[in-house]
């Protein structure tokens, strides 16, 4: 599609020819982000360098009635930044500042373009640390942190990017500044904050986060725990939180993404277990060592066949190295695989795996399960052949299935990667039509044109019949003899 | 006791909806001073109670708003858990949802977070009588906009909060409160020096030349922490943060307005009437009489916010206004959840 001349003479006088790309050759690279199944070249892209030309833009948009696409480093992969048809995408990753690093009142001001992983870098000398660590921190920005509500394996603990933020900067489709809560994290009003972290772009664009930092923990320890079946190790997870401990980390993997991991990573990872379990402890030396003792004598109740405590910081980082690379690990085993992302309710995660298990069978395609199993948060990874006629169906399919199964004991969609594009369909089973009419109705009062991101994150009510009826058999929803609450 | 009094509600609303008549909803009406004095047919949520699930080892509550606060607390300390941002009743009988809806923490608030950060999931009924489920029953969610956490400190002007869900935590293994001898300048400087280390410190006031500083941990950690700190311990100290919390301490007696600053914690002593009491680091700053509009500008230089939070018989605004653009969006919201304006409607702002 030709960009509208007007628009585009009008993002020009405000941002510098350079500053704006239009050639197909330039578009390229930002067709997709890392969902990469989604892809459409973006007819124009804009990257500003200041606030001031962010509003420009975001006002020339709105002159214009034209959609807009916000898109940090790219890394999402629900394609929340994937282009749309006749829009604009506007890309932050030229305000890349850290504004101010102040240990004394222990926080960062960065703009949106500023990577995760380099804020924790600017903190370090301090003894601090910024502590939502999604996989991607080393490229992932703030600011798509910030409209992903971005998790990490630490989140139990630490919290997830809305606990962490202490004021964000935004602006509105009419270009107009907002600052939403305060250095002090309170601000009187609405918690317009709250609102805004995870809602992918839909209803402002972040130009600007006031982070929290927290002090580098004196102490920090890893147990590795093997189990000789799922359903134990789960129990183990409820035993060691009932218990009053509240782990930094606890991960779980099932044995064929344990298998892969072991075989990608050679991490000692005691591959004829059948389940794993990282669990992992920080805080003052006394409190941790008193937890340790007590999680070691817990997982040993719970039958753990082996358990291992990582000496020093480099065998730690080596148990670790696993389960960081579960991804690329077992993306080795088939040439594709589609992420899930549901999270569920933990006293359901031995019968969710099983069904996991059955459904895998019955598609005739296998399935690895990697597990942020402190909060809950799965990721079945589904294994396929692109290239197999029906194959993208299939997986499609029993991705749609593993998130209906998720909803139906309680849990949702999406833990933490977002709706996207990419979980429409499965948003569906998730909310009634008077909740997606509420979250309609909420952008309007942001978007009255739907301009921001149009098309993501919250499906219409009629795609939302169209997936009824695919997904919809003899007139009753998957899992209806399932309780639904 | 446990009572589903969703139908009730729902008759209830429709027919205020129907007539345009204004609704005041009561938990326990033990917050009633707090916010802008509203009139409107009183809309009770305590016949919608019970808590629905408790479960210790998801770190789960699940309660009817109408459920009474004492007894979520009870339930969660029967299983050594606690509501981490550790709320003020205001009064026997304060609710569940009434709690959510005015949002306030506290001693706890500057270590543990703010009541925002613990909510999951909320079911509301809405001013024009739709029951809307938001958030769930699970850590991490990011499915839609999170409406649950919006309802957080909204005062009831968005919608009736029919059933709540909190993350909970395990109670501290131990707690100690150390008392030290400063002026109010000396007390927010000691302040900043104990932040820069990663002592637990859970609580803390300078009230009456002396600061109070509440630490949590294994007995070994208060130990260390005592030998660090110094100062001397304060026996039984929960009756005494209790006072804070439930503002039963001397500071709060009598009818003189109370104004309650939120400013950067390392701010000076800031130039307003009378001795302050100085809690969560220094972040919030009690004062009792001072003139009108004069904590709004004062906390407003320094980058703060103040609040009208008691005795304001006389007073039009009691929270700090919002800019412009920030109003509209407010009025906005209001719109989307109570088109007909009449839930708790000007408890905020005028109209709102």
């Amino acid at each position: 599609m030709t960009p509208d001349p007007a628009l585009l003479s009008d993002l020009r006088a405000a941002l510098g020819a350079d500053a704006v790309l239009v050639s197909a050759e330039a578009c390229a690279p930002f067709e997709c982000d890392a969902l990469t199944a989604h892809r459409r070249r973006p007819d124009v892209v804009v990257l500003p360098r200041t606030v001031e030309e962010v509003r420009s833009v975001l006002r020339a948009c709105r002159h214009h009635g034209t959609p807009i696409v916000a898109r940090g480093a790219g890394t999402g992969l629900s394609g929340g930044a994937l282009p749309v048809a006749g829009g604009v995408l506007l890309v932050l990753a030229r305000l890349n500042q850290i504004l101010e690093v102040d240990p004394r009142r222990r926080l960062a001001r960065v703009q949106p373009g500023v990577t995760n992983l380099e804020i924790s870098g600017a903190a370090a000398p301090h003894g601090l640390y910024y502590a939502p660590d999604p996989s991607s921190q080393v490229a992932c920005t703030i600011g798509g942190n910030v409209a992903e509500n971005s998790g990490g394996v630490h989140c139990l603990k630490h919290g997830l990017t809305v606990h962490n933020l202490l004021e964000i900067r935004v602006v509105t489709i009419d270009g107009e500044l907002l600052v939403l809560g305060s250095e002090t994290g309170e601000a009187p009003g609405l918690p317009l904050l709250a609102l805004l972290t995870g809602s992918e772009g839909m209803l402002g664009v972040v130009v600007e986060a006031t982070v929290r930092l927290k002090p580098l923990p004196e102490r920090v320890e890893l147990l590795l725990a093997a189990f000789g079946d799922v359903r134990r190790c789960a129990d183990a997870v409820g035993r060691v939180i009932a218990s009053g401990i509240v782990p930094a980390g606890l991960e779980m993997m099932d044995a064929p993404a344990m298998r892969a991991a072991e075989a990608f990573a050679r991490c000692g990872y005691p591959v004829d277990a059948e389940a794993l379990l990282l669990c992992e402890l920080d805080g003052l030396h006394h409190d941790v060592e008193r937890d340790l003792q007590a999680v070691e004598v817990l997982l040993r109740e719970c039958g753990a066949t082996a358990l291992r405590i990582a000496v020093d910081a480099a065998e730690r980082q080596r148990m670790w190295s696993g389960r960081k690379s579960a991804f690329p690990a077992v993306g080795r085993l088939a040439p594709d695989y589609f992420c899930m992302d549901g999270t569920i309710p933990r006293r359901n995660l031995a019968d969710v795996l099983q069904r996991i298990g059955e459904l895998s069978q019955a598609a005739g395609l296998p399935v690895a399960n990697v597990f942020h199993a402190g909060d809950g948060n799965l990721h079945p990874l589904i294994l396929f052949d692109a290239g197999e006629p029906g194959a993208v169906e299939r997986a499609e399919h029993l991705g749609a299935g593993i998130l209906e199964l998720c909803v139906a004991v309680g849990g949702t969609v999406t833990g933490e990667h977002g709706v996207g594009v990419e979980k429409l369909g499965p948003m569906c089973t998730q909310f009634g039509a008077g909740e997606l009419e509420a979250f309609h109705a909420v952008k309007r009062a942001f978007d009255p044109d739907g301009l921001l991101n149009p098309g993501k994150a919250v499906p219409t009510l009629a795609r939302c019949a169209d997936y009824g009826a695919m997904r919809v058999h003899g007139g009753k929803l998957p899992f209806s003899h399932l309780p639904r609450f | 006791m446990d009572r589903d009094g969703t139908d009730g509600l729902l008759a209830h609303v429709h027919e205020a909806a129907r007539r345009g008549a204004a609704l005041r909803i009561v938990g326990g009406d033990t917050k009633r001073f707090y916010g802008r004095a509203i009139d409107g047919v009183p809309l009770a949520t305590r016949g919608h109670t019970g808590i629905l699930r408790h479960d210790p080892a998801e770190l789960l509550l699940t309660a009817r708003a109408g459920t009474p606060l004492a007894e979520v607390e009870t339930q969660l300390a029967a299983h050594g858990q606690r509501l981490p941002f550790e709320p003020p009743h205001f009064g026997t009988g304060a609710t569940l949802g009434g709690t959510v809806a005015a949002g306030l923490a506290g001693p706890a608030r500057a270590w543990a977070g703010p009541l925002r950060d613990y909510v999951l999931g909320a079911r509301i009924l809405t001013g024009d009588g739709r029951v809307l489920r938001f958030g769930g029953e699970v850590m991490k969610n990011v499915a839609g906009y999170d409406v649950a956490r919006l309802m957080a400190g909204s005062l009831g002007v968005l919608g009736v909060l029919l059933d709540v869900s909190l993350k909970v935590l395990p109670h501290a293994a131990a707690e100690r409160t150390l008392a030290l001898e400063f002026d109010e300048a000396q007390a927010l400087e000691h302040l900043a020096r104990l932040a820069q280390g990663a002592l637990p410190l859970s609580a803390s006031s300078w009230i009456g030349g002396r600061l109070y500083l509440r630490f949590e941990g294994s007995t070994e950690t208060l130990d260390a922490v005592t030998a660090r700190v110094g100062g001397e311990p304060l026996p039984d100290c929960g009756a005494f943060w209790a006072s804070l919390r439930e503002q039963t301490h001397p500071f709060f007696a009598g009818e003189a307005p109370l104004w309650r600053c939120i400013v950067p914690g390392l701010v000076a002593p800031l130039s307003l009437c009378g001795a302050p009491l100085v809690e969560w680091n220094g972040m919030q700053r009690w004062y009792r009489g001072v003139a009108d509009a004069a904590a709004f500008e004062v906390a407003a230089a320094v980058g703060g916010h103040a609040t009208l939070f008691r005795h304001h018989t006389d007073a039009t605004e009691v929270f700090t206004p919002l800019a412009p653009p920030l109003l509209r969006l407010h009025r906005g919201l209001k719109r989307v959840f109570d088109p007909a304006g009449i839930l708790n409607t000007g408890r905020m702002y005028a109209g709102l």
